[in-house]
């Protein structure tokens, strides 16, 4: 890519923020506006210093100098409430736009479906709902304004120097016009270390939280020094890189103090030649020197003015990134309405293969169809790994088919609203996401007016009543900010959700793995009386849960291959003996020594 | 109220005692980081005391030398002096830039040593502090005390640090030069240091307050929003969308109010500093001014004077945010020096006993364990587990059954008595040796980003690809694998949502396999198993357990079949210890509980 139309789509991208910024843009170039104006004032006031240092003789009287210094005096005290009108104008609106950004990635986060969440971990999400938000923020209210504000008081001031001497503008611009050059190539070497350096953190990052997260498995294996060995050899990496920023910004550095300061030292000596030889006086030169000064600021800045609209850019890219993703799983145009579900669930030829997978790969599903009669439960088994999880995940469009269909009471469920779509249909997932709010909330997450009753009902068939002992019974905040519970306890209360919310129909991803014997067979029991009026589809391990079930259905390379009751499918089934049973392969029960 | 370690350490207002238990801890940890690379810092500061010297008197070589004494001269038609001062002038430019520049680099190397010093040593003590700690403390401080908090000092360190002090000896050889050139000037700076001192006190003082706010607010967010994403499938099958973003918008605009407060109070502090900078100049220049027109100052002394003094208020606005990066860092100092100060609750020994083969004789002599809250989990009991017998624990959830297997993986430390591994005490051993000889599979198989076989190897570092796959294969895992896209190379990560739960736990086993342990623990480590894996697992574990000492607990009772002996526990207690057969055939809780089993399988 040439420079030209890298610079062309780099703008391109950042404009892209602009309907984001609508009400915030008017106060933004009002900003722009009183940080010109400031600049104006202060490249003003060595005017009026040259008038001054011109003007003194032994005869010059008090008002004589009083005027141009209360001139200067007015003209500083203007410019410091310019610079105070550019950060009114510009701060509060800056926040709001971020503030904005921020609820609409996160709405958008939320709308998108679980196979787009499966793909980026929550830390690169994380990563651009935080940093990347604010440095736009404080890019469109900081960098942006400054840039242009500057980029216009150094074309401004050259002008200004111009006027002292045109023969000292020129030396001046020759010797400072390299800088640009250098500036520039810093910004485009600068960014891919700056890039790599945030990549290793985030590798940093991930390390820390699986070494944290998986502290039982090194434990257990006593891992503990091998993993920190392999971190700090990762750490120095960092340092590395963090070095080599070092040692380019110190050459940035170098170029950005020497070079005006080589500028002006040879002004200086042209400009007592030029007085010398009566061109110039002794207030200009003052003037001249004390112009560059005030241009100082405005030159050092573009550099890293410069950079952070390179850091802006990637940052609004990375958000479109998440924006322009496709919602894939939509709400329909013409949504319709169930108002009493009885529950009938048929699944038609469902096909069913994750988008990243590769083409040799055959579908995981590949033409499911069965048919769940109204209260009826159906056990779904097959071996670890044949998509069972997937096929329940489908009925609620966590995913969604490939081709096929998936029908409640004859309607298609793309057919209706997704929020309507899982209030008819609850579920409970092997790994009990709990979240931090009590219990009492969690529980009652699908169903916030369910009244009391139904809330002990709930519990009592989950077998959770530990809930009741905890220090503030159901109002005992859980989650990652409060209470720790174990995964039975989670598993039971995830299960309790599911039963609370009363839905037409029940999806229960092996509820029950978690629990120890007594328990699980406990909570068989009280789930039955609700199975008996809910249609329920539940993947299952063990024979014990199997039997939950009114019927069993196979699933074996994708497709069901056999459906029928348990004691039926145990006699005729070879596979399903395989799956389920604990009859070893010569027909006997592994039997104790 | 103790502040020893992580305790206490939200607390925001705290007594005088436990302020300066707390900062004389961060303190001892900054100094033992600086104390390694104390000599570069005495370097880097010469750098640049020297680099800003010179850039002061730069400013002294234009104003006094060029045009209040080379000027004249040239006017007279001697060039000496010029050429003399302006090549001066540039030399001293030109070294004083490089100081700078070098300075930058060599700071950036002190600051890196730094970081990789703390960042290490947090990340290796975290690992040695017992699980009870972890459990306790919870991953998500751990993870932002070495994430969050170390950012924090690097900010502090990267741009705070040097600019702070370029920023402060800056004003400090301003002022000497000031001094030098025109004590009068410096009388009225001096003045102007009342309206300066009371704007940067009103500054701090808003600015620390509401920093901590920020950072609460931000927290906040944070927390929600990563609670949202992980729990995306919950969120979405439970329809909390709506719910969450009236949430989640509070909890932003939350954020956005104080934020937009701290960045007003910089919005009103940097133009206070200019307008102050501009009333002195100007009074500069018109005492100055009369004072040349008497000619008691020269025009070029006047000059150096409005220089230094429109100059010297620009580093105020660095030192104002350099406190407030100071702050931030100081608090993340306090909370790691907390989670430094943490004694690991099982302990290294200090005079290791040296146990070079394993033969796997455990005992429990008059062992009692209580949680630290006081909770007695299990009363005073003596067991001797021979070597090479398989043993099966079993009871109801909150027997105690983990806990007795957490003792002899010394998770935890008995509060009483001894547990003896081949007769030493397991806290002779050093953590490498017990880790060597013992091995725990739990019900939670956790795999870290990198291959299939990275994870299996991480039982035994460095084995060979044919150990890896015989391992798999011993386990029953080796069929899956070899489907995945790129077999043993696949990364879990990249399809690790794909990875079942089931095939994750075949994943663990074959990492204990190849550690090959005289003593393995399973720990429910067949609970997400279905029944054929399960059985492929029974197979392999015949042969793996037949000459080492196993600890198998399971809710399901398919395990027991392989055990040599069965412990049913209860409340605690061991209430039954005998050979699988003459329990089933005894009348006792384990034959009852069999009998159960039995009736459940088909």
């Amino acid at each position: 890519m040439s420079e030209k139309t890298a610079k062309a789509g780099s703008i391109r991208t950042l404009a892209r923020i602009l309907p984001y910024t609508k009400k915030a843009l008017p106060r933004i170039i009002l900003g722009m506006v009183a940080a010109l104006a400031a600049h104006m004032l202060a490249l003003s006031i060595p005017n009026f210093l040259r008038g001054l240092v011109d003007g003194i003789t032994s005869k010059t009287t008090f008002d004589q100098i009083l005027t141009p210094v209360l001139w200067v005096l007015g003209l500083g005290v203007l410019e410091a409430l310019m610079v105070l009108g550019r950060r009114w104008l510009v701060l509060t609106p800056g926040t709001h736009v971020e503030a904005n950004l921020r609820r609409t990635l996160y709405a958008k986060l939320q709308n998108l479906p679980v196979a787009f969440h499966d793909r980026w971990p929550s830390g690169q999400l994380l990563s651009r709902s935080t940093q990347d938000l604010s440095l736009i923020r404080r890019w469109l209210s900081f960098g942006l304004v400054l840039l242009v504000a500057n980029g216009i008081t150094i074309v401004i001031g050259l002008g200004v120097l111009y006027s002292y001497s045109w023969i000292l503008g020129t030396i001046f611009l020759v010797i400072v016009a390299p800088l640009w050059i250098i500036g520039f190539r810093f910004e485009k070497d600068y960014h891919i270390t700056a890039r790599k350096s945030q990549d290793q953190s985030g590798d940093l990052a991930t390390s820390v939280e699986q070494s944290v997260h998986g502290i039982r498995v090194l434990k257990a294996f006593g891992r503990g020094g091998f993993i920190t060995e392999k971190f700090a050899r990762d750490a120095a990496e960092l340092r590395k890189t963090e070095l080599t920023k070092a040692r380019m910004v110190s050459v940035l550095w170098w170029y950005l103090s020497v070079i005006p300061e080589l500028a002006l030292g040879v002004s200086l000596f042209v400009g007592v030649w030029l007085m010398q030889n009566g061109q110039l006086t002794i207030g200009g030169l003052v003037a001249f020197i004390f112009t560059t000064r005030v241009l100082h600021w405005p030159m050092d800045s573009i550099g890293f003015l410069l950079s952070m609209t390179i850091d802006a850019q990637t940052a609004v890219e990375r958000f479109f990134e998440v924006l322009d993703e496709p919602i894939g799983i939509d709400d329909p145009n013409k949504a319709l309405k169930v108002e009493k579900l009885e529950g009938r669930l048929v699944f038609e030829d469902v096909h069913f293969r994750y988008q990243d997978a590769p083409e040799s790969e055959p579908d995981l599903l590949s033409g499911i169809n069965l048919e769940l009669q109204p209260g009826e439960s159906v056990a779904l088994i097959g071996v670890t790994g044949c998509g069972k999880t997937t096929l329940t995940a489908l009925a609620t469009r966590l995913y969604e088919v490939t081709s096929g269909s998936i029908k409640v009471d004859g309607v298609d469920i793309r057919e209706l609203n997704r929020i309507e779509l899982r209030s008819h249909i609850a579920m409970a997932f092997e790994d009990a996401t709990l979240f931090s709010a009590s219990i009492r909330e969690n529980v009652l997450l699908g169903n916030p007016d369910a009244s009391e009753e139904d809330l002990h009902e709930a519990l009592a068939i989950a077998q959770a009543q530990f809930a009741y002992d905890l220090p503030e019974g159901l109002d005992t905040k859980i989650g990652e900010e409060g209470l720790s519970l174990s995964g039975g306890q989670r598993q039971r209360l995830a299960l309790a959700r599911a039963v609370a919310a009363k839905p037409a129909i029940l999806v229960l991803d092996d509820p029950l793995s978690a629990l120890d014997v007594d328990t699980e067979a406990m909570v068989e029991d009280a789930l039955r009386t609700v199975l008996k009026a809910t249609t329920a589809l539940i993947v299952a391990h063990r024979p014990s849960t199997v039997q939950l079930a009114d019927r069993v259905a196979l699933m074996q390379d994708g497709k069901i291959t056999a459906f029928g009751k348990h004691s039926e499918l145990l006699a005729t089934n070879e596979h399903y003996r395989f799956v389920i049973s604990s009859l070893d392969a010569a027909g006997e029960l592994i039997e104790v020594k | 109220m103790s502040m020893h370690g992580v305790q206490n350490e939200e607390k925001i207002e705290l007594s005088k005692e436990e302020t300066k238990a707390v900062r004389a801890r961060s303190m001892r940890l900054l100094g033992s980081v600086i104390r390694p690379v104390r000599n570069r810092l005495w370097v880097s500061l010469a750098l640049v005391v020297g680099a800003q010297a010179l850039r002061v008197s730069l400013t002294w070589l234009i104003a006094t030398k060029i045009i209040d004494e080379a000027l004249p001269q040239a006017l007279k038609g001697s060039f000496d002096m010029l050429w003399f001062t302006v090549i001066a002038y540039l030399l001293g430019a030109i070294a004083s830039s490089a100081l700078i520049s070098f300075f930058v680099r060599f700071a950036a190397r002190i600051n890196q040593d730094i970081m990789l010093n703390l960042r290490t040593r947090l990340f290796r003590h975290t690992q040695k502090l017992s699980v009870e700690f972890h459990e306790t403390y919870t991953s998500g401080r751990v993870i932002s005390r070495q994430t969050n908090d170390l950012d924090s000092i690097m900010e502090l360190l990267n741009s705070g640090g040097n600019e702070m002090i370029a920023g402060l000896l800056y004003m400090i050889f301003t002022a000497i030069g000031l001094i030098l050139l025109d004590p009068t000037s410096f009388g009225i700076v001096l003045v102007s240091f009342v309206p300066l001192f009371f704007l940067t006190r009103w500054f701090q003082k808003n600015t620390r307050l509401n920093y901590r706010k920020t950072r609460v607010a931000s927290a906040k967010v944070i927390v929600h929003f990563v609670e949202t994403m992980t729990g995306i499938r919950a969120v979405k099958a439970f329809r909390k969308e709506n719910s969450n973003e009236v949430k989640y918008s509070d909890l932003v605009e939350d954020y956005r109010a104080v934020n937009a407060k701290v960045i007003q109070l910089f919005g009103i502090f940097d133009p206070g500093l200019i307008l102050i900078g501009r009333i002195t100049a100007a009074v500069v220049l018109l005492v100055g001014g009369l004072r040349v027109a008497d000619g008691d100052l020269k025009i070029g002394a006047l000059l150096g004077c409005v220089l230094y003094v429109s100059s010297f208020y620009d580093p105020m606005e660095q030192l104002a945010m350099f406190y407030n990066s100071f702050q931030s860092a100081n608090s993340g100092l306090e909370k790691i020096s907390g989670v430094l100060e943490e004694k690991p609750s099982v302990e290294e020994p200090t005079n290791p006993a040296v146990l070079a083969e394993a033969k796997g004789h455990i005992e429990f002599d008059k062992v009692r364990f209580a949680y630290s809250n006081g909770k007695e989990v299990l009363p005073e009991f003596t067991l001797d587990i021979p070597a090479g017998q398989t043993i099966a624990l079993v009871g109801t959830t909150g027997a105690g059954k983990s806990t007795l297997a957490k003792l002899v993986s010394r998770f935890y430390d008995p509060i009483d008595g001894q547990v003896r591994l081949d007769g030493y005490d397991l806290r002779l051993l050093t953590d490498e040796n017990l880790r060597r000889a013992v091995v725990m599979v739990t019900q939670e198989a956790y795999l870290f980003s990198g291959s299939v076989a990275d994870n299996i190897a991480l039982g035994k570092p460095g084995a060979s690809a044919l150990e890896i796959e015989s391992a798999a294969r011993a386990v029953g895992a080796h069929d899956f694998i070899t489907a995945l896209p790129d077999g043993y190379d696949t990364d879990v990560n990249k399809r690790g949502g794909r990875v079942s739960a089931g095939q994750r736990q075949l994943i663990s086993f074959a990492r204990a396999f190849i550690a090959d342990p005289a003593v393995l623990i399973l720990d429910e480590a067949t609970a997400s198993l279905d029944i054929p894996s399960e059985r492929l697992v029974q197979h392999g574990l015949k042969t793996l357990l037949a000459d080492r000492t196993a600890i198998i607990i399971a809710h399901r009772l398919s395990t027991v079949s392989i055990a040599d002996r069965v412990l049913v526990m209860e409340h605690g207690r061991i209430i039954e210890d005998d050979s699988p057969a003459k329990l089933i055939a005894g009348t006792g809780k384990f034959s009852k509980m069999h009998k159960a089993w039995r009736d459940s399988l088909v």
